[in-house]
């Protein structure tokens, strides 16, 4: 049974007295590729930690289809600025391994089949944290490949990347998306989201403005808002 | 002053055999103690820094009010447990290098779980969200930030180890300063000091302090290897 | 040892924690050790007079020798040796203030006191004697004329023997020193070669016994100044703690130094102990106290 569809039923979620998050009604199901597009500030990192869990909704519900006690086990993150561990790149790997009691020889087998997925095999005895950006997100996605997640959330994964990084990291997202795993990707980059949306939730000042197919949303986006942004003008 | 220097030099060239046997006890002694500290301050620290529990800020400023527990004060304290008087006095420690080392642990403990504590609270501060997307519990939290800050955490262990190896107070009661048996290189100098020995007791401190700037830049150095190659 | 040191150049990350486990084991060592090698040991309860004169390191291990017993030696002030001796802390006590001693026996803490040796007490302070007390023969009358004065004096202040001598000298003297309490007269709270330090100082007197001030090497500018009145005279008395008070006391040992230190080998020991060519102690055990 899939922990999907992730349904979410009125989330708000407050910094005093403002709402950074607004009456969000969502159902997220298996399948296509799901990309969170919206301008700085619109809540899209908050949204995705919040279907993530890391953080709790002020008002409202997250469910996911199947309730589970550990609810991470089947899920997986990526985030902008990937936090390396202090050890080598094998070991980076292997640590989320280590805590879901997966045994020895298959671990060693994930690790090597997610090293040889994002290019790392090489680096595979290097200190992480001497990586560069592009390498480093790439072993961010290498931990959550290993993992094999259901559903994968990306945090801005490129964000802080040169194009050729940039190229790479959406090529691995994309076999991620091939090996039947589900994207949950935000951005702010329309170029990128028009390269791998197969639906688009675009996100203006805390609310889901627009949910579209991705081929709908770019020719015809149905708010002003959503056209404005993909005009290029600034919304605020 | 001058004096004293040359008779430092003199002394460990010389290689005197009760001095070398003192020097000796004072590593033994303070790198136990040490040892048991770390093994309980270097957990307790980095679950200060990971769990979250009514009283923890409490528990925090307690350990680092207990930074500065006065040594005299620590071993007399020990000394009341350990004495044939004491709860403990039946175990016969009292003026053994045992005693030495439980004064020492309690004398350093605080001093590494605070800065344990300082240490690790940083890093997972860092590490967090991406321990937490893991699905890592706290004291799979508590494991990895000790191993990730290890390079740091010498900082801690050393600081303890100056500590223990630099205080008198403590195991000059509860050691007794028995010669061949509990007599260090603090409480040689504090003994040499009252015979009016002083450039014999200044000599004896220059070594302590060489043996301490020796260890320290052994950890640095092994710690900078460390470093480079873990990154 | 050198195997060992091989392991951080292979392993740099582990070193700390094998240097710690390694300390562990090694550290012990020498606390098991004497569980077989010494296991025949007495603590002895001393005072830091005795000791810090060189007398202790020159006739125990004589004793040893002949004994087979190792005694160690914790040397503090003499009120603080009796109450380590009253909580069972040691086997034997030695130290010099009579009165303290047979209370000691006479409330069940030990057995028989015995006289082992005396010396005496000398007033020590600047060769320029601002207070003109040099030659004096009474040390009370020359307490006294400190305190008219109010030259700086440094007190034990420590409940030591020395400390009881002083405050039976200042009793002696019809002064109060306490009126000059933190002005000329100044409590060290310390033992003897510290307040030594202290008075050497402040440029100060200072009652101290004869062995800690002739083995004593930071004298500066100071000399005795009052000696040979018979109140200076400085008795030590031994003491076996009671077995029965405390039943772990190792008293078939402690009788057995006591008998060595007030018989013959013993006594001969402590008159042939010198120091910069002085004899510091003058053995006068009583021969029929010897068991």
């Amino acid at each position: 049974m899939s922990i999907l569809p992730l349904s979410l039923d009125e989330v708000s979620f407050r910094a005093g007295d403002r709402a950074l998050l607004d009456g969000i009604s969502l159902t997220i199901e298996s399948g296509p590729k799901t990309v969170i597009l919206g301008a700085n500030g619109a809540g899209k990192s908050l949204l995705l930690r919040i279907c993530h869990g890391l953080l709790g909704p002020s008002g409202g519900k997250v469910r996911w289809a199947e309730g589970t006690t550990r609810q991470y086990e089947r899920q997986a993150m990526v985030f902008q600025k990937p936090v390396m561990l202090r050890r080598s790149v094998a070991a980076n790997v292997a640590y989320g391994l280590r805590l879901r009691k997966i045994e020895a020889g298959e671990r060693a087998r994930r690790v090597a089949d997610a090293l040889r997925r994002t290019g790392l095999t090489d680096f595979a005895d290097q200190p992480a944290r001497l990586l560069s950006g592009g390498e480093q997100q790439r072993l961010a996605l290498a931990r959550t490949w290993a993992l094999e997640p259901e559903i994968l959330f990306l945090d801005e994964p490129t964000a802080n990347l040169d194009p050729g990084a940039t190229r790479a990291v959406e090529e691995i997202v994309s076999g991620f998306h091939d090996s039947g795993a589900k994207i949950v990707m935000t951005t702010h980059d329309i170029g990128q989201a028009r390269r791998l949306a197969d639906e688009v939730i675009f996100l203006h000042r805390g609310r889901v403005a627009e949910r579209a197919g991705a081929d709908r949303f770019f020719a015809q986006p149905s708010t002003e808002e959503a056209a404005a942004y993909l005009r290029g003008d600034l919304l605020w | 002053m001058g004096q004293a220097f040359v008779l430092a030099l003199q002394l460990i060239a010389a290689l005197d055999a009760e001095l070398l046997e003192i020097i000796a006890r004072s590593f033994a002694v303070s790198l136990a103690a040490v040892a048991i500290a770390a093994a309980i301050g270097l957990p307790a620290g980095a679950a200060l820094a990971v769990y979250r529990f009514p009283g923890r800020r409490a528990v925090i400023v307690l350990v680092n009010a207990l930074m500065g527990l006065p040594p005299v004060f620590v071993g007399l304290l020990i000394y009341l447990f350990l004495s044939r008087a004491g709860p403990l006095g039946f175990l016969g420690l009292l003026f053994t290098p045992t005693a030495m080392i439980i004064a020492q642990a309690v004398l350093v403990t605080p001093i590494i779980v605070a800065i344990c504590h300082r240490l690790t609270r940083d890093l997972y501060e860092e590490y967090r969200d991406q321990l937490c997307s893991f699905g890592a519990r706290p004291h799979d939290a508590v494991r990895t930030i000790l191993w990730d800050a290890r390079v740091s955490l010498v900082t801690a262990v050393m600081a303890g180890f100056g500590r223990a190896t630099a205080e008198v107070g403590a195991v000059l009661i509860v050691g007794g300063n028995i010669a061949g048996l509990t007599r260090v290189m603090t409480t040689t100098i504090a003994l040499e000091t009252s015979k009016g020995n002083l450039a014999l007791a200044l000599a004896l401190g220059l070594i302590l302090v060489l043996t301490a700037i020796g260890v320290n830049a052994v950890a640095m150095s092994l710690g900078g290897v460390s470093a480079y190659r873990r990154g | 040892m050198v195997r060992r040191l091989s392991v951080p150049v292979v392993a740099p990350v582990w070193a700390p924690v094998w240097a710690l486990v390694w300390a562990l084991v090694w550290a012990g060592a020498p606390v098991q050790a004497p569980a077989h090698a010494q296991d025949r040991f007495i603590t002895l309860a001393s005072t830091t007079s005795t000791d810090n004169s060189g007398l202790f390191a020159e006739i125990l291990p004589r004793f040893q020798a002949q004994s087979g017993i190792a005694v160690r030696v914790v040397a503090v002030g003499t009120g603080q040796a009796i109450r380590l001796a009253e909580r069972g802390d040691a086997d034997v006590l030695l130290v010099h203030h009579k009165p303290s001693e047979e209370k000691f026996v006479a409330d069940g803490f030990g057995l028989e006191r015995h006289d082992v040796m005396y010396n005496d007490f000398v007033v020590v302070g600047p060769a320029a004697d601002p207070a003109g007390i040099k030659g004096m023969v009474r040390a009370r009358e020359a307490f006294a004329k400190i305190a008219r004065g109010r030259h700086l004096f440094v007190s034990r202040g420590d409940n030591s023997g020395t400390h009881r001598a002083e405050q039976s000298i200042w009793r002696a003297s019809g002064s109060d020193p306490a009126a000059g309490r933190g002005k000329w007269f100044r409590e060290a709270g310390a033992g003897m070669g510290a307040a030594l330090n202290t008075a050497s100082g402040m440029n100060a007197y200072i009652l101290t016994d004869r062995g800690t001030w002739t083995s004593f090497s930071n004298k500066g500018s100071f000399a005795v100044l009052v000696e040979g009145d018979p109140a200076l005279f400085n008795q030590y008395g031994v003491i076996v703690v009671s077995p029965e008070r405390h039943p772990h006391v190792k008293a078939d040992a402690a009788n057995l130094f006591v008998a060595w230190l007030t018989g013959a080998a013993g006594q001969a020991a402590i008159a042939a102990f010198r120091k910069r060519g002085r004899q510091l102690f003058t053995p006068n055990a009583k021969p029929s106290t010897g068991n």
